[in-house]
């Protein structure tokens, strides 16, 4: 995910700002987008003009749309299916847990909201996701 | 890992199953590695009734009789199985390879550090990794009981 777009799909502009301030400190903010409804990221993610994103962060308990109708809606089209989605929560619900990884989530991941603690988590999570090879999603 | 149920090792290469044990041991990881040969090999395993369902697969792509792009296609496409995180481990680079994992929803593509010092590197990373994230625990409506029953508890 060295040098391509992370998609962010976050609702809340509390967790917004500390998940944006943690992908700053590791070097990450310009190729941040950062979606507030899932349309929206769906939106972004249809449009032929858009690079697609190397990794896609879902809020789960997101308004409007949900995480999970935008988890589905990503893994059947097949122009986006390959794009890994890592779901972000606030409860460690198990039955959200199923679901998510029944629709193909690459990850769940209870929020931890203070800083440091988001930025661990990021970084592990950039770490993963760089050691990982990714498709190069040619649109 | 996040949790205590074992790791399922899909390599049909002696050395290299031998390399993921000796870094689980390194790393002090104290899940069991369960190794299978190959993909059917793995999905006898887990079909069997009395095996304990893995928190997480680590599979080898390139394997005789089924092989891993094959193996996906069949775990994937079943209810019973295809909640469990798939990470691929490979020595394949092929584009082709990494899309079709990815489309079979692999949720890692991991390329075979060739020196021992980055291979393990590469598991501490998918170690950190899979205790940061949840993982599934699939099970019958029986709230909170534990995967399987204690080996020796009544």
């Amino acid at each position: 995910m060295r040098s391509r777009p992370l998609l962010l799909v976050e609702d809340k502009p509390q967790d917004a700002l500390t998940i944006k301030r943690a992908l700053a400190e590791l070097g990450m903010a310009e190729r941040t987008i950062h979606a507030p409804t899932a349309g929206q990221a769906l939106e972004y993610l249809r449009c032929g003009a858009h690079e697609k994103p190397a990794l896609i962060l879902l809020e789960f308990d997101i308004g409007g749309m949900s995480g999970l109708e935008f988890l589905r809606a990503v893994k059947s089209d097949p122009a986006l299916r390959a794009i890994p989605v890592v779901v972000l929560a606030s409860s460690q619900d198990r039955r959200d847990i199923l679901q998510s990884f029944d629709l193909h989530a690459a990850g769940y991941i209870v929020k931890p909201f203070d800083d440091t603690a988001a930025l661990e988590a990021l970084k592990i999570i950039q770490e993963y996701w760089s050691l990982s090879y990714l498709p190069a999603c040619h649109a | 890992m996040r949790d205590s149920r074992p790791v399922l090792l899909v390599e049909d290469d002696t050395i290299d199953a031998m390399t993921v044990r000796r870094a689980f041991r390194d790393l002090k990881v104290t899940n069991p590695l369960v190794h299978t040969v190959n993909g059917e090999d793995a999905l006898t395993h887990l079909r069997e009734e009395a095996s304990e369902a893995p928190c997480l697969i680590l599979l080898d792509l390139n394997m005789p009789k089924m092989n891993g792009i094959e193996f996906l296609g069949v775990v994937k496409t079943d209810p019973a199985l295809k909640k469990i995180p798939v990470v691929v481990l490979t020595t394949s680079s092929e584009e082709r390879d990494v899309v079709e994992s990815f489309r079979l929803s692999v949720a890692g593509y991991i390329i075979k550090p060739v020196d021992y010092r980055n291979f393990v590197e590469a598991m501490r990373t998918i170690n950190l990794y899979w205790t940061l994230s949840e993982i599934p625990v699939e099970e019958p409506e029986v709230a909170d009981a534990f995967p399987t029953p204690a080996a020796g508890g009544r």
